[in-house]
């Protein structure tokens, strides 16, 4: 570890901490404001899209209301995407001449896109055409970080919104939030942004690939496409399907140090933001840093853990004539260095983005445990975009379950009572994350189909097949690599992952947002436990950790720390 | 059922030893698959009891050694048997108290009035309506009201309180209850139950718990449970391919004390013992809640209002101040004062003498023959006596004013003054003259319970708003709510305002609690969230009402509230432990399941047990053990301290998160040791 180190560390979070509130605050405007910005511009735009979509914008929905919409957008888009895919090869901007995708592949693919996760079983350069990577991917960059912001909305409506004497019933418009997210604020930064990118170095360019002569007289192909254009919703809709399979370790996507800390601070920025909009909702800011807080204590931890397990050298190397001062090098890009692969692989993983700059395979036993970690506590350290807010409302309502229990009060959050229906929908969205995780992975681990794509044995080939089906379920996408996932039941098994780990967890999701939505707001006084103070922050941290950890110790302790345990005694897998 | 009876120790040898069979009956799986918790143990005992039978049987190689499967077997009964334990010890304690109720209900001859003649019936075939004649001596055959006559009844049964109380018809004191003895006199009895639904039938359904449905708190920690051990139960059986891969066999008896152990048993064995105890704490402070429901709601309750006469105030004004008029002494006054209250026997009048005695050491005298007393009438509103040609009176400030002018005296502007005063502070100037001369003011105040700012004062820790109802004008009661400390009060207090106070809290969210006894009362009682109804209130106020308060003691309420909410917190508390206890048993049989196959892992055994069969059933015994002794603190309940919500969550988090943590490393160190000290591992 290295003070220059922790320096950018530093730096990162706090420009973090400077751009909460006026992201936040952004977000708010854009979703609860009476006036959206640029309405000269944009408002047109927005009034066209409803025209086209046949929706009023006044109208609000119910819960089931908003999540049946969603539900089929989701699923046209995911039909339109696999039907991109298998037809590319008779589609137009293929100058690559790529072939059409197979069955399962293009299932999984259009599956991944759909749920945010971007897990990618191809490579990029060698899979898809251009038009595959613009409409058929990009779409989802955009729509799908559109619906996660507007499902953790919706549910911050139905615990914030003081319902009038006749009581209320709706949440938000599906289509209003999807049409304002996508409008005002994934589109603009995203165009904005593509051309700094450009200025450092990352192509954009429909023009096919190019052949050259290397010095060494071999021939070489230059991969190139639109990528700036990508480049940008990639981060900032915590989406992480790169362009090229190296993601954001290839130079032409993440080309300088530069780049890399603005690719940081766009998987954050909405994530984070969205805390304070959520506080802003409240009518209490206090309550958004509350949950800002134990994000970031979660988060702050999980670096320091990799930060300092990475800087250690691989205890195999002992003896030999390398420089072993300088940390676990392996599978890291020299251009960002210890400290950003291990900031970059915790704030990826932190926030289900998943995109990568160094080689989560090669990190050391613990350093590889805090990305999966990460995941395994359910995506709620920041998350995926709205993804992580609505995950972490969720923890909260649990969390004030038991603080009320404690103080002897039937349990509130911002006044409103937790009572056995929210219970209940609260149970079953943390039982759907794990059920899948661990049956799925049961499974592939004693069937010849399933370890056969495994690159190593032992407790290292295990965290690669956990690490595949966690990243799935908590749609991350984010690979541990040394395991060959385009197989038709690695293929299937991951879509049905990611699918189960995204939809099957906002249902319920969407349900408290129901149940709570027509509550009374009780006004807190001296008994009510406080929801905005240190005491509540580490409970909340304390019931993520027991949530996730106390499920996947068993099968964390015969990967990542069995494997540890051998490394210390020399023992390699 | 005396109170010393309501002081079983939560031990009791006889209770003990009927729980002790009680819970190898509850072993019955149709009786356990109500607690789905402990269903799952369940389970796991009878398949390693099976595993070890088939190991006996067929000896297959690789098996577990025999020792180890039943022993861990046997303690995985053991675990149901403590959490049956728990629950049966919980009932036991209400169903000694029943057994007491119920001899009470022997059939009795009820004198049944039908058609003018009286006859002699069975007291079970009464009916509702049915109108009986009961005389001193005899027992009261039903719940009733009084229509005709007025009788002292002695009502120990029902309270333990051996003092008779007076019953008479009309009015808030007419109820009687079936089972309580008619000490003097004869009344007439229309009985308003029908037979089997009466108040000591209801009793007895609560205190043994037959009547127990699971509260609305209850329902959704027990969905917290289920979901929990759901997740555990992916966790454990999807270990098996997982260990698989790692070329690990696990058995099955492994995977089922790891199972076992994870699962928050304590809390899930615990829970509906926690429930009973609940009742049954409210019952020992003679309390009688007709729901769980009600103990529940009283936790959480935001208002409290409580009447200012006999909840607030002694119920009495008394004299507290002489306040003589210029030129006159205090003495004389106060003699004077006293010699127009001597024959007053109001509770105000008699104050005047004890304070005239008190202050001035004058002693009340007789004055037969020589004094002529003249009573308070509502036209004169005054009361005195004419002694030795001096013509006394005392009473309201305009009507001596008026009397004195009338004599051709006058009030001087000093008392007036002084009057106004008083009034200002919550009390009540009363006059004295003597002739045309007024000597000077008695000041008359409600005086406030000693003790009762310090009850209000926890009340307002707690975050526990206090309303003061009284039928005073707002100046008075103004005065009053300053002193007794309540946060607010509602004067000229009708039962509609009354009622409207409750709604318009309600309306804003908000959970109220009330006590009353009166029939006028019953729409409040019934509106609030906790209606305690006095015992010797009438039975409209009982029936409208979710709480009997047997003592009639309105101040009760306050205890009523702790319950309550210790009852949650007693749930979250063992909730919090339960889980924390996890950690304790990772580190125990993790390292044990894998350690043969991968010796690297020695270090996560953190606690160095004596071998990896010993690390399992030591976790497995202390997971067990934990109920047993944690049974006296889930009938006790948790300590409740009228701290503000986040000083009591910081403190329970330390005691029982961190405690949870740390107790289960000491615990299965200390067993293991034991284990191997004993040689048994």
């Amino acid at each position: 570890m290295t003070v220059n180190g922790w320096l950018q560390i530093g730096l990162f979070f706090l420009a973090i901490l400077v751009l909460t509130k006026p992201v936040g605050l952004y977000l708010h405007r854009v979703y609860e404001g009476e006036r959206q910005p640029l309405p000269r511009l944009l408002g047109p735009v927005e009034r066209w899209l409803y025209r086209l979509l046949g929706v009023d914008p006044a109208k609000e929905q119910d819960w089931k209301g908003y999540t049946v919409a969603m539900l089929l957008f989701s699923l046209f888009g995911l039909l339109g995407t696999y039907l991109i895919l298998r037809l590319q090869a008779v589609l137009p901007l293929n100058p690559n001449k790529m072939a059409a995708v197979a069955p399962d592949l293009a299932l999984n693919t259009a599956a991944s896109f759909t749920t945010n996760t971007n897990w990618q079983s191809y490579s990029g350069e060698s899979t898809m055409g251009y038009l595959a990577q613009m409409a058929g991917l990009a779409w989802h960059n955009f729509t799908s970080a559109a619906v996660g912001i507007g499902i953790a909305l919706a549910l911050a409506r139905g615990l914030t919104r003081r319902p009038g004497p006749e009581g209320a019933k709706t949440i938000g418009s599906f289509w209003v939030d999807l049409v304002r997210g996508t409008l005002y604020v994934l589109l603009p930064v995203s165009f904005l942004l593509a051309l700094f990118f450009v200025s450092q170095g990352v192509v954009q360019t429909l023009a096919p690939n190019v052949e050259i002569q290397t010095v060494e007289g071999a021939k070489q192909v230059i991969t190139l496409g639109p990528v700036a254009s990508q480049e940008v919703i990639k981060m900032f809709g915590t989406n992480g399907g790169g362009f090229f399979n190296a993601n954001s370790a290839h130079p032409f996507e993440n080309p300088t140090p530069l780049s890399n800390f603005v690719q940081l601070i766009l998987i954050f920025a909405i994530p984070a933001g969205l805390t304070y909009t959520f506080g802003k909702m409240a009518r209490d800011t206090r309550q958004g840093w509350a949950l800002f807080a134990a994000m970031a204590v979660l988060c702050t931890t999980g670096v320091a853990v990799a930060y300092g397990a990475e800087s250690h050298h691989n205890p195999a190397l002992a003896g030999l004539a390398v420089n072993d001062q300088a940390g676990n090098t392996e599978g890291k890009e020299v251009r960002f260095g210890i400290a950003q692969s291990a900031l970059f692989a915790t704030v990826t993983t932190d926030a289900s983005c998943g995109a990568v700059n160094a080689m989560h395979d090669s990190f050391t036993p613990i350093g590889g445990l805090v990305p999966l970690v990460n995941m395994q506590l359910g995506e709620v350290i920041f998350g995926g975009v709205g993804a992580g807010l609505y995950g972490m409302l969720v923890m909260a309502v649990l969390t004030v379950f038991i603080a009320g229990l404690m103080v002897g009060r039937t349990p509130e959050y911002l006044g409103k009572k937790i009572e056995g229906k929210e219970m209940k929908l609260a149970v079953l969205y943390i039982l759907v994350f794990p059920l899948v995780v661990l049956t799925l992975a049961g499974w592939s681990a004693v069937v010849p189909y399933g370890t056969s794509s495994l690159n190593n044995g032992g407790p290292h080939g295990l965290s690669e097949l956990l690490y595949a089906f966690t990243s799935g379920a908590a749609n991350n996408g984010s690979a541990f690599a040394g395991l060959n996932a385009n197989t038709k039941f690695w293929n299937l098994a991951l879509a049905l992952d990611m699918l189960a780990g995204r939809f099957l967890m906002i249902v319920p999701a969407m349900g408290i947002a129901g149940a709570m939505i027509g509550k009374k707001s009780v006004p807190s006084g001296p008994g009510t436990f406080p929801t905005d103070g240190p005491t509540f922050v580490a409970l909340l941290v304390s019931v993520v950790i027991i949530v996730g950890a106390l499920t996947y110790f068993p099968a964390l302790s015969l990967g990542p720390v069995l494997e540890h345990f051998a490394s210390l005694q020399g023992k390699l897998f | 059922m005396a109170p010393k009876t309501r002081q079983s120790s939560i031990f009791d040898a006889q209770i003990l030893r009927q729980a002790a069979i009680e819970s190898l009956k509850k072993l019955d799986p149709r009786l356990v698959a109500k607690n789905p918790v402990m269903f799952v143990v369940e389970v796991g005992s009878l398949l390693t009891t099976l595993l070890w039978l088939r190991d006996r049987i067929f000896h297959p190689a690789g098996a577990a050694p025999g020792w180890f499967t039943l022993t861990v077997s046997l303690w995985l009964w053991f675990t149901v048997v403590f959490a049956n334990l728990a629950e049966a010890v919980a009932e036991g304690r209400g169903k000694a108290q029943a057994d007491a109720l119920r001899k009470m209900r022997r059939d009795v001859t009820a004198r049944k009035v039908v058609n003018g003649r009286e006859e002699r019936v069975s007291a079970s075939s009464l009916r509702k309506g049915d109108v009986v004649v009961v005389e001193a001596g005899e027992m009261i055959p039903g719940d009733g009201e009084i229509t005709e006559g007025v009788a002292s009844v002695n009502e120990s049964a029902i309270t333990g309180e051996s003092a008779p109380v007076i019953r008479e018809s009309g009015g808030d004191r007419s109820a009687v209850t079936g089972g309580t003895t008619v000490l003097s006199d004869r009344i007439v009895v229309r009985i308003t139950v029908n037979p089997g639904e009466s108040f000591l039938d209801r009793m007895i359904g609560l205190v043994e718990g037959a009547s127990r449905q699971k509260t609305p708190n209850e329902i959704a920690l027990h969905i917290l449970l289920v979901g929990l051990t759901l997740i555990f139960l992916f966790a454990c059986v999807t270990l098996v391919p997982l260990a698989a891969y790692s070329g690990i066999s696990l058995s099955v008896t492994a995977i089922v004390a790891l199972l076992v152990c994870l699962i928050p048993t304590t809390i899930g064995g615990l829970l509906s013992a926690i429930g009973i105890a609940g009742m049954d704490r409210l019952l020992r402070k003679n309390v009688l809640a007709m729901s769980g429901r009600a103990v529940e709601a009283a936790g959480d309750v935001d208002v409290l209002l409580l009447d200012k006469t006999g909840t607030i105030t002694l119920g009495n004004r008394m004299a507290t101040e002489f306040l003589p008029a210029p030129g006159v002494r205090v003495e004389d006054l106060a003699d004077a004062a006293q010699l127009a209250s001597l024959a007053d026997e109001t509770p105000e009048g008699r104050s005047i003498v004890v304070l005239a005695k008190e202050r001035f050491n004058l002693r009340g005298r007789e004055l037969h023959g020589e004094a002529k007393f003249v009573a308070f009438s509502a036209q004169t509103r005054m009361s005195g006596c004419d002694v030795g040609g001096r013509v006394i009176r005392k009473g309201a400030m305009d009507a001596v004013a008026k009397h004195v002018a009338a004599l051709n005296g006058s009030m001087p502007p000093e008392l007036l003054a002084a009057s106004g005063r008083i009034s200002d502070s919550g009390g009540t100037p009363l006059a004295v003259s003597d002739g045309p001369r007024v000597l000077g003011v008695v000041e008359l105040k409600d005086v406030v319970k000693g003790g009762i700012k310090e009850r209000f004062e926890r009340f307002r820790a707690m975050g526990i708003r206090t309303v003061m109802i009284t039928g005073d004008n707002p100046r008075t009661a103004a005065a009053i709510a300053r002193e007794a400390g309540v946060d607010d009060f509602l004067a000229e207090a009708t039962p509609e305002a009354k009622m409207r106070l409750i709604q318009e809290q309600q309306g804003l969210g908000k959970l109220v609690a009330m006590t009353g006894d009166g029939t006028n009362d019953a729409p409040a009682l019934a509106q609030a969230d906790v209606g305690v109804a006095m015992n010797t209130g009438t039975q409209a106020a009982k029936e409208a009402g979710n709480m009997v308060d047997l003592d009639s003691n309105p101040t009760k309420l306050l205890e009523v509230v702790e319950v309550g909410k210790q009852l949650l917190m007693t749930r979250g508390t063992l909730t919090t432990f339960s889980i924390a206890n996890d950690v304790a048993k990772y580190f125990a049989i993790l390292p044990a399941l894998f350690v043969a196959a991968y010796p690297e892992m020695a270090p996560l055994d953190v606690m160095h047990l004596a071998s990896p069969y010993s690390a399992i059933l030591s976790a497995v015994i202390f997971n067990a053990v934990i109920i047993v002794l944690l049974i006296p603190l889930a009938l006790r309940g948790v300590r409740y301290r009228p701290l503000g919500a986040a000083a009591v969550l910081r403190r329970s988090l330390l005691v029982y998160g961190l405690g949870g943590v740390v107790a289960p490393f000491i615990g299965i160190k200390l067993i293991d040791l034991a284990l191997a000290a004993a040689g048994i591992v």
